[in-house]
């Protein structure tokens, strides 16, 4: 009884002493913070994505406190909550053009030709090292899910032709998917371009025809339609952005013979592809 | 009892079926030459070779085609008197394409080479030396195919005690190294004679294992009047053939991590790089063809031929009669090899075997989840930690991999043989270390 009673006793008065100098603490060496701070990351969406360019949500309630970035600068949350942020802080939300997630590669299952069939581990980093995952092309998408892993946001799925199909409500730019890809296949582009550039090997002619139906065989037709704007590096076309949003008609796309070179009006692979006889008539 | 009776191996390793009754009492053939020669420009570690020729060139063979295009890179040679057909894009046995010299072979043409023996090897400088091997196109012929000259120019400070020469092949299957040590080893003597004295080694140690006694008797026969050339036999385990394994098996020495066997005053090379060493220096011949073994069990006829290097995989299966049910073809060993993607790719320098199987392994369909028991553990020869690697890898910690020496995984498969759940471990440890050096390389840029 004496040696539990002298316990209780030590204890207790350790945890006093403790509690008197988290008290003191509390009183004089309390940090001031902006109450907005608190405020504003319980309106932020939480999910530290890292679009932003900050590394979470409270770093970026931090800038957007300090007046470094505007609200519309998150790319998860609605206009509305936006708006609210906006509104709270007593800024202007900002205009931000969304950006989306866009595969380079259209050579899905039945389009591109497949040499051998790969059986292990279905993940395309490690089917990427096994005689190139039995793909032809060593540069089109493997399709083995890499990227719907990676993204945060049930923003990639994979469709029929086991090609990644981004839906262009829920990516937020986030840059998980473009890590993800061995075969660095996505790019992040404004959804005001709309002229994507659907292929990723550098082949020229029947090399290219060889390992894919949808390839881009270096033809540079599209570069003698874009005005100028597109020019051919490396056998692939190359749009070149930097006085805005220079392709405002789909005019470069037309005389594409396999459609490589597409103009993507909403997400990717989700409307049809036009048929190369049409599209030779609209040309026309 | 001699030293190498003592020590005999190193610690831990496995013994998968050696498989090599198949070929091993076959004698060394020649293949007819083919028709199309595909000479990828980047068959060697290292920088990929400068194509010196032009599309419609005539070449004759041993005619030099690429120029090394670094330090670490070999030049390449025409195994054919032909012509150049196309120089672009071809599939590479890796998967991928890559950009090669096709050749033509001339129909008409005898296909002799008109080489001159090389100057006295004995009496060259190292400089001269490691110009000369570099000349002669050279990469190590056990696989990994590492341009022999670098291994022969040694840093300042550092000297070569001990020259091992590996004889292991330690792989199932293959049997190519084990013929030339029986067919050639009067070439394997003279090759060590010539690395012996450039590298100024006083012991030269062959390491053979003890599935090949003829070999070991060929060897020590051939040796018997050499005081500095030892025939050390040794226990029949797998990765025996690895340098740092080998070093281990004979001389009892461990190369610590990150090191190089040179740290401990050793240079390894394979019996086959030192045949080659006679053949360029009497003969004049730079490494154009290779010793090849083609077994399986998808395989007719299998055998060790004599195949110049660009002929393609196709060519060679069917001249030793391809299964039709052929499920799974494999360039090199069945432990470190790699499966082909395609039959319509070449030859390389560094492939030792083709194998062909009309069963795939059902292993990998029915992969289940670790139950720790640490096989894997005892399976490794550099006493890492599979499983976890394995573990992180697929979890996507790729930073973590670093601090289990992931880079010390010399990828030789033991893990992934014994693992009990048929977990593909040396395919995750390779996934994470290509994502580790590309994180590694983000973080710098």
């Amino acid at each position: 009884m004496d040696t539990t009673l002298t316990a209780v006793l030590i204890m207790s008065s350790i945890g006093t002493f403790f509690g008197i100098c988290l008290a003191v603490a509390h009183k004089y060496l309390k940090v001031e913070e902006d109450p907005r701070l608190d405020v504003v990351e319980e309106m932020l969406p939480g999910t530290n994505c890292g679009a932003c360019g900050e590394p979470g949500c409270r770093a970026f309630s931090e800038a957007l406190v300090g007046g470094i970035k505007e609200p519309c600068q998150c790319t998860v949350g609605s206009p509305d909550d936006i708006e609210i942020i906006a509104s709270f802080l007593g800024v202007v939300a900002g205009e931000q053009d969304k950006v989306v997630a866009r595969l380079h590669c259209a050579g899905g299952l039945g389009l591109a030709r497949q040499i051998a069939e790969y059986e292990g581990y279905s993940n395309c980093r490690a089917a990427h090292l096994v005689g190139g995952g039995g793909k032809g092309c060593s540069w089109g998408c493997l399709g083995l899910d890499d990227c719907m892993v990676a993204c945060d946001f049930d923003a990639i799925h994979m469709n029929e032709q086991r090609l990644p199909v981004v839906s262009v409500e829920n990516c937020t730019a986030c840059n998980d998917c473009v890590e993800a890809c061995p075969r660095d296949l996505f790019d992040l582009m404004p959804l005001s371009q709309k002229l994507i550039v659907q292929c990723n090997a550098p082949l020229e002619g029947d090399d290219a025809y060889a390992v894919c139906s949808v390839c881009c065989d270096g033809c540079q037709r599209c570069a003698a339609d874009g005005d100028g704007k597109i020019t051919m590096q490396n056998n692939l076309p190359v749009v070149d952005w930097s006085d805005g949003n220079i392709a405002a008609s789909p005019k470069a796309t037309w005389r594409c013979p396999t459609g490589a070179i597409t103009w993507v009006e909403d997400g990717q692979f989700i409307q049809p592809t036009v048929e190369y006889s049409t599209r030779k008539e609209v040309a026309v | 009892m001699s030293v190498a009776e003592l020590v005999g191996t190193f610690r831990n390793g496995v013994h998968p079926h050696e498989n090599k009754e198949q070929t091993e009492n076959f004698p060394i053939a020649r293949m007819a030459f083919g028709k199309i020669f595909t000479l990828p420009l980047s068959q060697h570690l290292g920088a990929p070779s400068k194509s010196i020729v032009e599309v419609g060139q005539t070449v004759f063979r041993g005619q030099l085609l690429a120029e090394a295009g670094g330090y670490v890179s070999a030049n390449l040679h025409s195994p054919v008197d032909g012509k150049v057909i196309t120089i672009g894009p071809r599939r590479h046995p890796r998967g991928d394409l890559a950009t090669c010299i096709e050749l033509e072979a001339d129909p008409f043409s005898t296909q002799t080479i008109n080489a001159s023996p090389q100057n006295d090897p004995m009496n060259m400088s190292t400089d001269d030396f490691v110009a000369s091997i570099q000349d002669s196109g050279l990469v190590g012929l056990g696989g990994a195919a590492f341009p022999t000259h670098v291994k022969y120019k040694l840093p300042e400070g550092k000297t070569c005690e001990h020259l091992a020469i590996n004889g292991c092949e330690c792989e199932p299957y293959l049997t190519c190294d084990h013929r030339t040590m029986v067919e050639r080893p009067e070439a394997v003597v003279r090759g060590i004679t010539i690395a012996a004295k450039i590298l100024g080694a006083k012991k030269t140690s062959v390491g053979i294992e003890k599935n090949k006694p003829d070999a070991i008797a060929a060897m020590q026969e051939a040796t018997k009047n050499l005081d500095d050339i030892e025939v050390y036999p040794l226990k029949v385990k797998y990765p025996q053939g690895a340098e740092k394994m080998l070093i281990k098996a004979i001389y009892g020495i461990e190369v610590p991590a990150g090191k190089l066997p040179l740290d401990v005053g050793v240079v390894v090379n394979n019996v086959a790089t030192m045949t080659q060493f006679a053949d360029w220096f009497d003969e004049g011949l730079p490494l154009i063809e290779r010793v090849v073994t083609v077994a399986g069990t998808a395989i007719a006829r299998p055998a060790n031929l004599i195949i110049p290097v660009g002929t393609s995989v196709r060519e060679v299966l069917d001249f030793c009669g391809l299964d039709m049910n052929t499920q799974q073809v494999i360039m090199g060993g069945p432990m470190m090899g790699m499966p082909l993607s395609s039959l319509d790719v070449p030859v390389l320098k560094g492939t030792s075997g083709l194998l062909a199987f009309t069963e795939a392994p059902k292993g990998h369909q029915n992969t289940l989840a670790c139950i720790s028991c640490g096989q894997c553990l005892e399976a490794c020869g550099y006493f890492l930690n599979p499983a976890r690697l394995a573990k992180l890898a697929q979890a996507r910690r790729w930073d973590e991999l670093d601090d289990f020496y992931v880079n010390d995984c010399m990828e030789c498969g033991a893990c992934s043989w014994v693992c009990p759940s048929s977990i593909p471990i040396v395919q995750l440890i390779r996934t994470g270390k290509g994502a580790l050096r590309e994180l590694k390389a983000n973080q710098q840029a």
